[in-house]
């Protein structure tokens, strides 16, 4: 079918062409509506991308039928093909849930302009993810940046915009050090197209310029991806943003700058180049480690909980980050199937935060006393969610825990194996400390209102993802098979 | 039915019944009909699985394949069996004692209370009953979680201190060492079946399986082997029957339960007995029962000295596998099931003064034995089989116990035995001395019988008869230990 074969830029272009039209639509229901079509229509393009992927191997698209390396290309392998998948999964629930939450955060007037720079950001991250070329890649960085930048913005406290502001110098510092990776390595090249890149790449590996193109590119995707110590814009751009937004960009946008630092470490430069030339791994694993200490414990001292949630996305981006590190098989499919996991339980755990946001009017832990009994289907998605990011077993966390130990012992890294669980440990202090809160303490003296539970669509889109942390880490071969084909494909120890 | 299902029956049975605890919320004595019931169902189907066990059979069902090598997996086995039995029949006991207790104490929160006590009850069954390590770890934490209502049922500050103590102990010895060593023995063998004999010979090092015990033994939080041993002082602020049977029984028994398990099952017997490697754990376990008991003598409040003669007396189980024989095995399961008939009898009685005297603290029990004469008569009786006299159960336990560490040639270990039966001696039997021969002090005569409700007596009574009768009838105990790990 015609169709068929072009679903590769169907992928971006569905989004890319409807985010305008909402625009236009202007009025509110019937741009949520037209919004939840489109993502459900582009989660549909992914699983179907995904399915071909796994069954005929990779897919090239040529742009305007211009061949690589000329044209642009978009290439999807069992890698990316993943990564769409979960990025458009995230973008078509979090839709479903966002009405009831964006009316109350978000001014009425702007309703068709959050719904317009929500879909641009979806496109910028699925265009990231599809796309073979290494400067269109940047291009789409931009459009998934310039959007998020608005969206946090957008955030009913005033110190929304000072965090949007942070989030944007230092994210366009990041980018800048993208283009300037990307412009060395074209300099050395004379190409853009990343295969074609890989090729060329070879013959001039250990000229200074290629090591600075390299240096300059790690650091600018550390910064997006947020890397200890490049975290800082995180914890007040997910704490300050609307609850829609955090839980969409905590759930994508770090997980996709991971897919950049992979895709350029292992199909770009090369695994030789990136970690025996320039060690790469051992600049890795101490940050990482780090951060999942660091982000853990601070986590702990949270009184919002959305700051928490997001202290914990520093500690959890450590572990992805820990798991390329390894440069092992079980190392690299422990962090792929991580971003999978976590995309899942953070997102829910912020949608969750969103519906509490709506009916007591504050994240603040003080504030939830009792809630265990006022809302007691949401706490109870918190309490699931929670526990997978804990990492316990019959969940999706404990599946990347598995991994992840198991990498850490495989190579006899004893110290890391520890730190690893005692990472597990500060996340069961800090989750704990809510659960103790909403379900151990009675509601506040005086506080007699009555609190109803959150609206069937908001349930919903929750329990989808709940549901997901408990399916996948039940039953695996779908998250874990993929995650563990895409790990190989990047070893290059599968045909 | 297939076998294989009543394993899953078993298992399901008390989860099943904790929605009708909630749906009779409101209805008191309908809710604690339905606790009976399902107890009554539950010991019958763990009954019915003793024949088909004692004539070799392993009845399992994998439920779930997470991992290549990776499952929720139930296989029923002689050790499993006794412990099974224990917390299966004591849990209607418990249920029997706890209707009197709460209803005479005016408990909050009832149904909570009983919903979580059978949420416990199949989690003890899950680690029973556990076909591998990481099913056994997954109801070894869901032991933990559902415990901790119970623990801070009372909602005091003191009660949440006390809860978090438990679930940090518990919870981070658990993640660090238990799980880190359940990783680790995948990674060597690529299973973590428990097989008879072990999977470990042939995988490793004498180096690896040495950290690989000690991992295993102090991950064990719930084994309460010194210095991991403060949850359970903390634990007892909870409601009586909860101290009693969980935390006389369930919960620390499926602490040693799973070191024994592991011991036989993964490392196999022999594998230590050939390397000694496991002669550490022997006198860390030593040490522990030595120091526990002299704690117990110094603390007044009587659930304090009954919590540290637990922490002492399960070093006796955790000795046992250490010793690495078969009279090591076999005393060591034994124990289980003997203390916790003696300490269960314990708890009741203290539960029991505390209803009806409103007393706590051992120097106020003086005399309380003319109010009281059925209940210390019944903790005289569980004194004495925790000390190990005859004719009560304890003394076979401490027999076999005594066998083994004469075999092993820790001569020691034989001292510390006996002195620790004296110290018992001394922290038990004065209570009961105290409570029926010194006259209560400046309080008036006391006029006629004080006792607690009948639906408290008669499980204290029955779980003191049990002591006797395990003496004289303990010929299906000892079949049943002496197939554990195929022996």
């Amino acid at each position: 079918m015609v169709i068929e074969s072009h679903l590769p830029i169907l992928q971006i272009v569905v989004p890319l062409a409807a985010a305008p039209l909402c625009v236009l639509l202007r009025q509110k229901t019937v741009v949520w509506v037209f919004a939840l079509i489109v993502s459900w229509t582009t989660l549909a393009i992914a699983i179907t991308i995904l399915m071909r992927v796994l069954d005929q191997g990779t897919l090239s698209y040529a742009l305007g039928s211009w061949p690589a390396p000329w044209g642009i290309e978009i290439r999807i392998d069992a890698v990316n093909a993943y990564i769409l998948l979960l990025v458009s999964i995230i973008g078509a629930v979090v839709l479903l849930y966002a009405p009831s939450s964006v009316t109350e955060e978000i001014p009425a007037d702007s309703h068709h302009l959050f719904y317009s720079a929500y879909l641009l950001c979806l496109t910028g991250l699925l265009g990231i993810t599809a796309t073979g070329d290494a400067f269109n890649l940047f291009v789409f960085l931009e459009i998934s940046s310039l959007s998020s930048y608005a969206l946090i913005s957008l955030g009913k406290d005033r110190r929304a915009l000072t965090a949007a502001y942070q989030y944007l110098v230092l994210g366009t510092i990041g980018a800048t050090f993208i283009l300037i990776g990307i412009g060395f390595m074209y300099m050395m090249t004379g190409t853009l197209n990343m295969a074609d890149l890989a090729v060329q790449l070879e013959s001039v590996k250990n000229t200074r310029t290629v090591i600075t193109a390299f240096a300059f590119f790690s650091v600018g995707v550390s910064l997006k991806l947020a890397l200890f110590p490049l975290h800082l814009w995180l914890p007040n751009a997910y704490a300050f943003a609307p609850s829609v937004v955090t839980a969409f960009l905590a759930a994508t946008a770090t997980k996709v700058s991971i897919y950049v630092l992979l895709r350029f470490i292992f199909t770009v430069f090369g695994t030789d180049f990136a970690f025996e030339t320039m060690m790469l791994d051992a600049v890795l694993l101490p940050l990482a480690l780090i951060g999942i200490l660091v982000g853990s414990t601070v986590a702990v001292f949270q009184n919002n909980i959305k700051r928490m949630l997001a202290y914990s996305s520093v500690a959890q981006i450590g572990y992805m980050i820990l798991g390329i590190s390894f440069f092992s098989l079980t190392g690299l499919t422990g962090g792929i199937v991580h971003l999978f996991n976590h995309a899942l339980m953070k997102g829910a755990l912020f949608l969750v935060m969103g519906g509490v946001a709506m009916r007591i009017g504050s994240v603040n832990l003080n504030d939830m006393r009792g809630l265990g009994k006022r809302m007691p289907v949401t706490m109870a998605a918190f309490v699931i969610g929670g526990l997978s990011l804990i990492g316990v077993p019959l969940t999706v966390g404990f599946i990347s825990k598995w991994y992840l130990v198991l990498a850490a012992i495989e190579q006899g890294m004893w110290p890391v194996a520890v730190l690893i669980l005692l990472g597990s440990l500060i996340a069961v202090i800090y989750i704990w400390r809510v659960i103790e809160v909403a379900y151990f303490q009675e509601v506040q003296p005086g506080d007699e209102r009555e609190i109803k539970e959150l609206p069937l669509t908001m349930q919903i889109a929750i329990w989808l993802l709940i549901g997901g942390t408990i399916i996948f880490g039940i039953f695996t071969p779908l998250t874990l098979g993929v995650a563990k084909k895409a790990a190989a494909l990047l070893l290059g120890v599968l045909p | 039915m297939n076998p294989s299902y009543t394993t899953l029956a078993a298992v399901l049975i008390p989860l099943m019944g904790s929605p009708f605890i909630i749906l009779l919320n409101k209805r008191p004595n309908y809710r604690e009909a339905a606790t009976l019931v399902t107890g009554v169902i539950l010991f019958l189907v763990v009954l019915s699985l003793v024949p088909i066990v004692l004539d070799g059979g392993r009845p399992g069902i994998e439920l779930i394949k997470i991992m290549p090598g990776l499952s929720l997996a139930f296989e029923v086995e002689p050790l499993g069996m006794i412990f099974a039995l224990i917390a299966s029949g004591l849990w209607i006991v418990t249920s029997v004692y706890a209707i009197g207790y709460m209803r005479g104490h005016h408990e909050e929160n009832q149904t909570r209370f009983y919903f979580f006590f059978a949420v416990a009850i199949t989690a003890a069954i899950g680690v029973a009953f556990s076909a591998n390590l990481l099913t056994l770890f997954i109801f070894y934490e869901v032991l933990t979680l559902s415990t901790f209502p119970l623990v801070t049922h009372h909602g005091t500050e003191a009660a949440m201190r006390g809860g978090r103590v438990y679930l940090g102990t518990l919870i981070s010895t658990s993640i660090v060492f238990l799980l880190l060593a359940i990783v680790w023995t995948w990674n060597l063998t690529g299973t973590l079946d428990f097989t008879p004999g072990g999977i470990l010979t042939g995988h490793a090092s004498n180096g690896v399986i040495l950290t690989l015990l000690v991992l295993y033994a102090f991950g064990t939080g719930k084994a309460a082997l010194m210095p991991f041993h403060r949850w359970l002082p903390a634990a007892m602020v909870a409601p009586t029957p909860v101290s009693a049977l969980l935390h006389g029984v369930a919960v620390v028994k499926a602490g040693v339960f799973t070191i024994m398990k592991v011991v036989v099952y993964i490392f196999g017997i022999d594998l230590l007995a050939d390397t000694d490697l496991s002669v550490w754990l022997i006198y860390v376990a030593a040490a522990t029962i030595l120091i526990a008991s002299l704690v117990a003598l110094t603390k007044d409040n009587l659930k304090a000295r009954l919590a540290y003669s637990t922490i002492s007396q399960l070093s006796y189980i955790v000795l046992g596998a250490a010793l690495a024989n078969s009279w090591g095995v076999i005393g060591g399961s034994m124990h289980m099931v003997t203390h916790a008939f003696g300490k269960i009898t314990l708890f009741f009685c203290a539960g029991a003064i505390l209803v009806a005297s409103h007393k706590t603290e051992i120097s106020d029990m003086k005399g309380i034995g003319r109010q009281m004469p059925f209940t210390m008569f019944a903790f005289l009786i569980g004194s004495l089989s925790i000390i190990g006299l005859p004719p009560f159960a304890g003394t076979w336990s401490k027999w076999y116990l005594v066998l083994g560490t004469l075999e092993g040639g820790h001569y020691v270990v034989v001292v510390v035995l006996i002195l620790s039966s004296l110290l018992n001696i001394a922290y038990l039997l004065p209570i009961v001395v105290n409570a029926f021969f010194i006259p209560e002090e400046n309080g008036e005569p006391s006029v006629g019988f004080k006792e607690a409700p009948l639906s408290c007596i008669i499980p204290l009574l029955f779980t003191a008869a049990g002591c006797v009768i395990l003496f004289i009838y303990s010929e299906p105990l000892l079949e049943l230990t002496l197939k554990i790990g195929g022996y």
